[in-house]
This record gives C-alpha cells, structure tokens and sequence, in this order.
C-alpha cells in the first residue's frame, strides 16, 4: 500500500472548503504525526487517506476503495462481545477460525482486555472502548494504521501503556498514521510530523527538526501554545 | 347486569375446564398466526434491511408504499387474496380458498409490509452509526445486511412481535379467505365475532379473555425487550 501520495487534494462539505491543496508522501518509517488546532482538518485528512472520503479534486495513490486500516476518534463498536468485535474484521477478511481465535486472543493480551473478553464490548468504559478499537484495527496486520487521537480518552497511566502498544506496532513495520493533541505525545512517537492549519498542510517535517525548530511562523506559535482556531 | 355475570363465569370455567373446541380454536389461531409471522419475516425483515442500505431509484417510493400498507385494512388484504384464490382466480387450481393455507397467506400478506416498514426504521438507524467503520473493514452495503440484521436482533424481536400481535388480532382477512368453517378455520377472532352475533356470550368472552391475555403477554415482552436492549446496548 506504501507510499500512500496525496496530490493537490481538495475537499469540501456542504459548499464549504475544508482542505485545499494537500500535497503529503506517506513512507514506511517510523510514525506520522498530523498535528494542529481544532478544526484544521485533521480528522477529515485520515479519511481522506484511509479512502473512505473522495477528495473533490487532487488524487490519493494506490487508488483503493480502502488503504489499511483505522481507528475513529469516536470509536464504533459492534452491538457484540469485546471478542465479537475482535473477529468481525478478522472472518470479514477470509481468515480461517483458527487465526481468527489467535489473533484475537493476542490483540486482547495486548491491549490488557483479556479478562473482558466476553463482556458486551458496549458497555466498557470509555477508555476500554478505545483501547479494544486500537486491538481491532490492529489484530488486522494492516500495512498503514490511521489512528484518529487514540488516547484521548485514556488515562496517563494507560496513555503511556498505548502508547508502547502503539510504538511497538510501528516496531512491527506497520506504518503509523495519528493525530494526536498531547504535544508530549507526539514528540514521543513521531518520527515526522504533519503540521495542519485550516484546511491546508503548513509543513512536513523530520520530528526532530519540527520540535526544534518548526520552519513556519504557525507552527511556531501553535507549540507555544498561541495559535487559535 | 345478572346476563354479563352469568356470561364471564361461564366464560372463566370454559377456561378452567380447558373446553376442547375452544382449546381447538386457540391452536389453530396459533399455528396460523405464527406461520404467517414466519413467512412474513422471510420476507420482511431482509426487505427491510435492503431498504435500509440500499440507495435505489424508487427507494422512496417503496418506502412510502409500505409505510401506507401498514395501514391496509385486514379485510382488504383479505379481499385482494380472496381474488387471487378463488377458483378463477390466477391461483384457483390449488383449491386453497376456505383452508388454514388460505389464512396463512392473508395473514402473511397483511404483515410483511409492517415487518418490513417498522425494520427498516431500526436498521437504518443502526446502518447510519455502523456505516463508516463496516466501509473501514471493507464490507458495503450487501455484506452488511445480515450483520444488521444480527446486531439488530433485539429490535427485530420487538419488531416481530409488532406482527404477531397484529396478525392474531385481526379479523377480516381470515374471514374472508377462511370462511370461519367450525372445527377447520374457525380461529379465535371469528369465533368471537359468530358466537357474539349468535348470543352465545361465554364462549365469546372465554375467546376473548385469551386473546387479551395473548396480546398483553406478546407487549409485555415486546417491552421488557426494548428496555433489555437499552439497558445493555447489547
Ligand atoms: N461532514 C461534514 N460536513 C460539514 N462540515 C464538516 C464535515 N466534516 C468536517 N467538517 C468541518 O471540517 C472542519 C475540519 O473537521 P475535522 O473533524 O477534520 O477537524 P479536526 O482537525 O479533526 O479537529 P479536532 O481536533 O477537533 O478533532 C471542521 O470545521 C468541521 O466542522
Ligand atoms: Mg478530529
């Protein structure tokens, strides 16, 4: 599925412009962060990326009905058991019942819902919900993993263990594509970082060069903390 | 006053004493009605699931006529079967008119579209919150609709005792496709409706009785579904 290029893309709801001209290459590596202020786009972009937006104008690259896989930002669990949620993609993708039964079992370990597993997946809490999500989406193997601000509902304790979980994904080779808002967050996992303003891509950067020194004048003041919708 | 008493102790010893031909009516209105139910759902419930994920031109039309024939009078469903049946008719040959068969196909005739109009409702609420993330995992439209279907089950049921209700209730299709013919298809509505027009009050009441007692379990457990369903999301 990599690289995943977008090219020139627009998108637009309702008449009114919601990303213009974004241009991003998305390459095996370590982790891309797309960070920036509420509203930016952000959601809409892994959307877009994912494939399950069209871009009004512009391209994305391989031209798929679905690249990889995602976790939304409201997570949408099945009216099943935390097991259930677990095999629905996995049987959905072919997989026998066996593999199904292992990589459930793995993913479950993974993320500390073992002992839920029989639960009804909806009444979990809400960062159980979110955590059982990133299982799901992940128990897939997929090459690219969009992840739509994974832990905002988690607590310090937890954020830290997801995101082990999820460095230890990209360990894997799979390529991390999240937002997030926790500026800490992200300077521990990016290994480059997209940084949105209203609608358009400011920059694309090396995290390391972007934390410290980000080449616009935007990103600058949204690190300090400045920048508003 | 004294005539009422007489009639509704009478009626409650029929009761008690489990009376054969009533006990014989209420069969035979079970096996019916649930039939009908069945075929109904066959029918209904994945027809409605369709409606609810598929975009079609005249979508909206068809689900306007449903809704309307959820409003379709029994006894003119019962007509419409009637015609079909009747020895001239396109399916006179097989001799159906006057049978149980008969009853069963109005019945399930009159039904299906409830089915199918009141599952839609639910599914397609359901279809809006699941949409996105099914598309995510790489299922469209088609593939979803049995997993509605399943993750919809609770509704459904509530949806499916809708139908029963309704199906035992009525009385003009199985009138006119049944002919109310003792000991064959003489079901519990039209029992009560002959036996009340003869005078023969207890049997009527006994009926009665029963079938309110039928359709009050049927929604108490429509009800006590519904809130299983709220409580536990399940
Ligand atoms: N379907 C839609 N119809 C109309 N407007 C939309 C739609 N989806 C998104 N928008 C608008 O597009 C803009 C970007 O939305 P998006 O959800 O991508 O923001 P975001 O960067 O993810 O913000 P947040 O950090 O709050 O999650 C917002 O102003 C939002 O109101
Ligand atoms: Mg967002």
């Amino acid at each position: 599925m990599l690289p995943i290029r977008a090219e020139a893309v627009d998108y637009a709801a309702g008449g009114v412009p919601i990303l213009r001209g974004v241009t991003l290459t998305l390459e095996a590596g370590p982790p891309c962060l797309i960070i920036g202020p509420n509203g930016a786009g952000k959601s809409v972009l892994l959307r877009l990326l994912h494939g399950l937006l069209r871009p009004a104008a512009g391209r994305i690259t391989p031209a798929a009905a679905i690249r990889g896989a995602m976790v939304f930002q409201r997570p949408v669990l099945l009216r099943r058991s935390v097991l259930g949620n677990l095999r629905y993609p996995l049987a959905l993708a072919g997989l026998g019942r066996e593999e199904q039964a292992r990589r459930a079992a793995a993913a479950l370990d993974r993320v500390g819902l073992a002992a839920l597993a029989h639960r009804p997946a909806r009444r979990l809490s809400g960062g159980e919900q979110q955590r059982l999500a990133l299982a799901r989406a992940a128990a897939l193997a997929p090459d690219v993993l969009f992840l739509d601000e994974p832990c905002a509902s988690l607590d310090p304790a937890a954020t830290r263990a997801v995101e082990a979980i999820i460095a230890g994904i990209a360990a894997e080779g799979c390529k991390i594509v999240m937002t997030t808002h926790d500026l800490g967050q992200a300077r521990r996992l990016a290994g480059e970082v997209v940084f949105l303003n209203r609608g358009r891509v400011v920059e694309q950067s090396p995290a390391a060069a972007f934390f410290a020194g980000p080449a616009s004048a935007e990103a600058a003041a949204f690190l300090r903390g400045e920048l508003l919708w | 006053m004294g005539d009422l008493g007489s009639a509704v102790l009478a009626a409650i010893a029929l009761i008690r004493d489990g009376d054969p031909a009533m006990l014989g009516i209420l069969g035979l209105s079970l096996r019916v009605s649930l039939t009908a139910l069945g075929i109904a759902a066959l029918v209904g419930l994945p027809l409605g699931a369709l409606l609810a994920v598929a975009r079609f031109p005249g979508r909206h039309a068809l689900v306007i006529g449903l809704n309307a024939l959820m409003g379709l009078p029994p006894v003119v469903a019962g007509l419409l079967i009637y015609l079909l049946l009747s020895r001239s008719g396109p399916l006179g040959r097989f001799g159906l008119l006057f049978t149980p068969t008969a009853m069963v196909i109005a019945q399930a005739a009159l039904i299906a579209p409830i089915l199918a109009a009141l599952s839609r409702g639910v599914l397609e609420a359901l279809w809006e919150e699941y949409a996105d993330q099914l598309r995510s995992f790489g299922a469209g439209p088609w593939r979803a609709v049995p997993t509605l279907l399943w993750d919809g089950r609770f509704a459904l049921l509530t949806v499916l005792l809708a139908g029963f209700g309704r199906a035992a209730a009525e009385v003009g299709a199985v009138m006119v496709v049944g002919g109310n013919i003792e000991g064959f298809t003489r079901t519990m509505t039209t029992a009560i409706a002959l036996e009340t027009s003869k005078g023969d009050l207890p049997l009527a009441l006994a009926l009665g009785l029963v079938l309110m007692a039928i359709v009050l379990g049927v929604n108490m457990l429509a009800q006590a579904l519904r809130e299983a369903a709220g409580r536990g999301g399940a």
